[in-house]
C-alpha cells in the first residue's frame, strides 16, 4: 500500500474517532433536545440544562464532551473490493492511537487483570474489532462505538427457559434497568438481543445498541415489542441522571434472530445519555460520508 | 442565592444542608477514586502534600491536557460512579476527616452513617456534564500518586463556584438516591 494513502487513512480514522468523543451523533443529540424540552418537572429540566449546556461547551471548545471516552471499539463492514483490506486494523489502531495522545481521549486501556495504563488506548484486543464481510462492495464502512464505564456497568445476558416468554424477556430488562440504570447516567439508549446462547444475544444487543435511534426492526412484533418496553422503562421516571423525571431511556432497540426452540436468550446493553457512536463511510477513493453525523458535513 | 461552601469547610457550612439543596464550592478539590481509596483505607498511606481534613474529594477520573505553555489543564473531568467506593468510603471519612464527597448517583448505608457519625456530606454532580465542570476548574496546582495513571491520580484543582452539586447524603444521614430507589422500585413492581 503506498505511504500517501495509508497516511491519509490513519489520519481519516483519527478524525472520526476524535469527532465521535466531541459530538453526539446526530440522533442522539436532537432526541436529547426533544427530552429536554418535553421535560415539564424543575430538577430534572435543570439537569438537561446541564447536558445541553456541556453539548454546547464541547463543540465551542473542541473537547471530548464526557471525560469517560471509553474503550474504543470498530465495528467494520468490509466490502471485498475495497483496496486496504491487509492493512486494516493496523491502520484503525494507528488512528485511535493518534485520537487519544492528540485529541486528547482519556487513555483507559489497562493491561488484562492489572492496572497497568498502556497510555494510549491501545493494549491485547484493544480496540476492539468485530468485522463483517460485505460482497460486491468497494466500501468500507466503521462504526465506532465508545464503552464507557457507567453505561457499560448494567450490561448482562441470560439464557430464559422459552415458557417465560415475552414477560421473562420484559422483566429482565425491568430489573436490570431498575438494578443498574441510576448510575449509567440516564436517559438511557437500550439495546436487547435476542437469540439462542448468552454470547450470541449479548452480541445482538450491541447490534440493536448501534442501530440510530428512530429506526425498528423489520419483525413488526419486534417492533411493537421495542414501543411496549421504551413505554415500560419510561414509566420509571429515573432520567435525568437518577434524580427522577418523566423517562428513562432516549429509545428502545432490539434485534432479534431466530434461534433454538428450547431456548431464549436475551442480553442488553445499554448507552448513556453520551452514547457516542459513530458511523463513516470510506470509499475506494478514500472520499468519504460521515453518514452519524450528517449536520457536520454541512 | 448560590450556596457556596469553601475549603476548609466547617462543619458549621453544612450542617443545615437537606438532601435535594443544590451548592457549589469555591477552593481545593482533588479527585480521588478506586485506587486512591485503596491506598488510604487498605494500604493505610496518606497523600504526601494534599492535606484532606476538612477537605473535598471528587470520584472522577479526567482527561489532563498540556497548554502552550507546558501547564496542565482540565480538559474534561465528570464524576464516576460513587457506589463502587462504598466498600472504603466510610473509613476514609473516618481517616481522612473529609467533609465534602461529590461523584455520581448515590452511596449507600455506611457511608451514611459515617457522615452523620463525622459531620461530612456526599453530593453528585451531573453526570457525563465533563466539559462544564472542567470550566469551573481555575488550576491544577499539584498531582499526587501519578503511578496510578492518568484517571486514577490525586489531581488537585483549585476551582470556582464548582457546581451545581445535588446534596444526596447530608448530615444526619438521609439518603436523597436510597429514597428514590423505593419510589423506583414501587413503580417497577407496578409493572411486573
Ligand atoms: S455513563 Fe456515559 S455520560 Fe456518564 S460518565 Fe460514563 S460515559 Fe460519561
Amino acid at each position: 500500500m503506498e505511504d500517501s494513502k495509508k497516511q491519509q487513512l490513519i489520519s481519516i480514522i483519527q478524525d472520526f474517532t476524535a469527532t465521535t468523543g466531541i459530538y453526539l451523533a446526530d440522533d442522539v443529540e436532537k432526541r436529547i433536545r426533544e427530552l429536554a424540552e418535553e421535560e415539564t418537572i424543575p430538577h430534572a429540566k435543570t439537569m438537561y440544562e446541564c447536558m445541553i449546556k456541556d453539548i454546547d461547551l464541547a463543540k465551542e471548545l473542541h473537547r471530548p464532551l464526557c471525560q469517560d471516552t471509553g474503550v474504543l471499539q470498530y465495528f467494520v463492514d468490509v466490502g471485498t473490493g475495497f483496496p486496504y483490506i491487509n492493512e486494516l486494523k493496523e491502520i484503525i489502531t494507528e488512528g485511535a492511537r493518534k485520537a487519544t495522545l492528540e485529541t486528547p481521549l482519556r487513555p483507559n486501556v489497562v493491561e488484562p487483570l492489572g492496572e497497568h495504563n498502556t497510555g494510549d488506548n491501545v493494549g491485547y484486543g484493544a480496540p476492539y474489532f468485530e468485522y463483517d464481510i460485505i460482497p460486491n462492495s468497494s466500501d468500507l464502512r466503521v462504526r465506532l462505538y465508545m464503552a464507557g464505564g457507567g453505561c457499560s456497568l448494567p450490561g448482562r445476558s441470560k439464557v430464559l427457559m422459552p415458557l417465560e416468554g415475552v414477560e421473562g424477556v420484559k422483566k429482565f430488562v425491568y430489573q436490570t434497568i431498575l438494578d443498574w440504570g441510576v448510575n449509567a447516567c440516564p436517559p438511557l439508549c437500550i439495546g436487547i438481543g435476542l437469540g439462542t446462547c448468552a454470547a450470541t444475544s449479548a452480541m445482538l444487543s450491541k447490534k440493536a445498541l448501534l442501530r440510530p435511534i428512530g429506526t425498528h426492526s423489520e419483525y413488526p412484533e419486534v417492533a411493537a415489542l421495542e414501543k411496549e418496553i421504551r413505554e415500560g422503562l419510561d414509566s420509571l421516571g429515573i432520567a435525568p441522571l437518577g434524580f427522577g423525571g418523566s423517562r428513562t431511556v432516549l429509545n428502545v432497540n432490539i434485534e432479534a434472530a431466530a434461534h433454538h426452540p428450547a431456548t431464549l436468550g436475551v442480553g442488553i446493553t445499554t448507552g448513556c445519555w453520551a452514547t457516542r457512536r459513530g458511523d463513516i463511510i470510506i470509499h475506494d477513493d478514500l472520499s468519504t460520508e460521515f453518514v452519524s453525523h450528517k449536520r457536520l458535513e454541512g | 442565592m448560590k450556596k457556596v461552601l469553601t475549603t476548609p469547610i466547617s462543619f458549621d457550612q453544612i450542617k443545615d444542608l437537606k438532601i435535594g439543596d443544590t451548592v457549589y464550592l469555591t477552593g481545593t478539590l482533588a479527585t480521588c477514586r478506586d485506587s486512591g481509596h485503596k491506598r488510604v483505607v487498605i494500604d493505610n498511606r496518606m497523600p504526601d502534600r494534599l492535606d484532606l481534613k476538612e477537605g473535598a474529594i471528587f470520584h472522577a477520573g479526567p482527561i489532563v491536557g498540556k497548554d502552550e505553555k507546558g501547564k496542565q489543564y482540565m480538559v474534561s473531568v465528570g464524576p464516576t460512579t460513587s457506589r463502587r467506593m462504598e466498600s472504603a468510603e466510610a473509613e476514609f471519612i473516618e481517616k481522612t476527616g473529609i467533609r465534602l464527597i461529590i461523584g455520581k448517583g448515590g452511596m449507600m448505608d455506611k457511608t451514611a452513617e459515617a457522615c452523620k457519625k463525622f459531620g461530612a456530606i456526599h453530593c453528585a454532580f451531573p453526570g457525563g456534564c465533563a466539559v462544564v465542570a472542567a470550566q469551573e476548574v481555575e488550576e491544577i496546582t499539584d498531582v499526587e500518586w501519578m503511578d496510578f495513571g492518568m484517571p486514577e491520580a490525586l489531581w488537585v484543582m483549585k476551582v470556582k463556584e464548582f457546581g451545581p452539586l445535588i446534596v444526596s447524603i447530608d448530615t444526619e444521614g438521609n439518603n436523597l438516591f436510597e429514597n428514590n430507589k423505593k419510589i423506583y422500585k414501587e413503580r417497577f413492581d407496578k409493572l411486573v
